[in-house]
């Protein structure tokens, strides 16, 4: 594994779209018209991110966002 | 606030919300109960129960099976033959059960995201500067019925398209729908008459002429090719008014109680501006204003509960934000609180519709008040006074200005 990969994602079943996500972590969110989040692209988080896709996480009212270690 | 009903005895066989005793300090009543049984009961209203652990209030919301949101206020009078039913309820989608929730919920989310939201932003900072300016020379001021108060009435009442000059009007339909929950069945029924009475001239006047606001939009909308029934939009649009003012304004006061009565923590959010976001979350957190509630859809047992369909329960997401098994520490306040995962705004399918324009209006209320009174203290600590019931908010709270 390579230090630093990593891959944050969103569970569309379990987000009810409270943002704050996208609050602490505008680069690694994106918003659709109703306001349910989604992971930017494939997820994957730029090294400089990690710590801000963990406040994604640990912010999560819904525990709807995951952020896995991705194997090489 | 004062109650018709007796004073509690135990608050885990006999509790009642409308208590002075739960408007004036709740925390202690919830830290007691979580050790002792988590699952309260009470008699009063016909039969209601109480949980307070985190995680058993995010059970019953994620619940949809066993509990429904029919009615969410709990009051002595429970919804009956003259209401719309299931699962539209009185005040869509709040009332509504899925799958007919989600439908109409989906109709009003996009008026609800962050970009509608922040063009609401300047026009919310001015009725803060001018609400400000208003107190010019003066050393000492109400800060909920001078300040907080003001703000989600105007804001509201924008979004709807209502006159400006009916928040007056407002403000008392509210403290009846919401606080005077221990009338009798028949005067409850007179008020939410009056107040249908009020909506219905405002959709009158919509209708014959239709403008860009809220009201025109439900007036406009259509699900499966059909407008929605009129009983529907002034559900609806009560909904709006109710949810979108007392909550917002309670928490707004109770912000600026906390910060009067700790002057680091006032110091530092008015030299670190960059605090701002975070501590509007820490004070969500600690002081979350809406309890939540449900009425119990079919007979189960619920952890060893007895609980009877048509029972009331109540869902205090203050309490479960106050829970020491999810949080460090619940009781302090640190406006640092980089990881926060509160419930103030509920959990689940029934996420409060209006969390961002709450949290603007919040953020951008205590900036502006901070901006020009930095230094504050309460006059007379015994002369505040919260709401009870099920919005817990300051609505007296005499400060005086440095």
């Amino acid at each position: 594994m390579t230090a630093g990969t990593f891959r944050v994602h969103v569970d569309q079943d379990k987000c009810q779209g409270h943002n704050r996500c996208y609050s602490v972590s505008p680069d690694l969110f994106d918003l659709d018209e109703l306001g349910m989040s989604s992971e930017v692209g494939d997820g994957l988080v730029p090294a400089g991110l990690i710590e801000a896709a963990r406040l994604a996480v640990d912010n999560c009212p819904e525990q709807a966002i995951s952020l896995t270690a991705v194997r090489p | 606030m004062t109650s018709r009903h007796p004073p509690v005895n135990d608050w885990a066989t006999d509790f009642d919300h409308t208590d002075p005793g739960w408007a004036a300090d709740p925390y202690p009543i919830w830290a007691d109960l979580r050790q002792r049984c988590p699952v309260a009961h009470s008699e009063r209203y016909g039969g209601t129960w109480l949980p307070v652990t985190h995680e058993l209030v995010s059970e019953i919301a994620y619940d949809t099976e066993h509990f429904t949101s029919r009615s969410i206020v709990v009051s002595e009078r429970r919804p009956g033959p003259d209401d719309l039913p299931a699962p539209i309820g009185l005040s869509p989608p709040i009332t509504s059960d899925p799958p007919y929730h989600g439908i109409i919920r989906k109709m009003l989310l996009p008026a609800f995201t962050p970009g509608p939201i922040a063009a609401l932003e300047p026009f919310t900072r001015e009725l803060c500067r001018e609400l400000l300016a208003a107190t010019e020379g003066r050393t000492a001021l109400d800060a909920a019925t001078d300040y907080a108060q003001h703000i989600p009435v105007r804001v509201i009442v924008r979004f709807l398209g209502f006159p400006q000059d009916d928040a007056d009007i407002f403000r008392r339909f509210i403290r009846q729908v919401l606080e005077d929950v221990d009338q009798s069945a028949d005067e409850r029924r007179d008020t939410l008459k009056e107040l249908d009475a009020y909506m219905d001239t405002q959709i009158a006047e919509h209708a014959a002429s239709p403008r860009d606001d809220l009201t025109s939009f439900l007036l406009e909308a259509e699900i499966g090719g059909q407008k929605l029934a009129i009983e529907h939009v002034r559900g609806t649009m009560t909904l709006l008014m109710i949810a979108g003012i007392d909550t917002t304004w309670s928490a707004i006061g109770a912000a600026l109680w906390h910060l009067a009565r700790h002057p680091g923590d006032r110091r530092r959010l008015a030299e670190e501006p960059a605090l701002m976001d975070t501590a509007v979350e820490e004070f969500l957190r600690a002081y979350a204003p809406v309890t939540m509630a449900r009425l119990v859809a079919k007979d189960f047992d619920f952890h060893g509960c007895p609980l009877k369909e048509g029972d009331w329960l109540l869902l205090p997401f203050p309490a479960a934000n106050r829970d020491p098994s999810v949080f460090d520490d619940p009781d302090v306040v640190r406006l640092d609180r980089a990881r926060n995962r509160h419930a103030a705004f509920g959990l689940g399918r029934h996420r409060c519709l209006g969390s961002n324009l709450a949290r603007m209006e919040l953020r951008v209320a205590l900036q502006e008040w901070l901006a020009r009174y930095p230094d504050f203290e309460l006059a007379d600590p015994a002369a505040v006074t919260w709401s009870g019931g099920q919005v817990r908010g300051p609505r007296t709270l005499p400060v005086r200005l440095r």
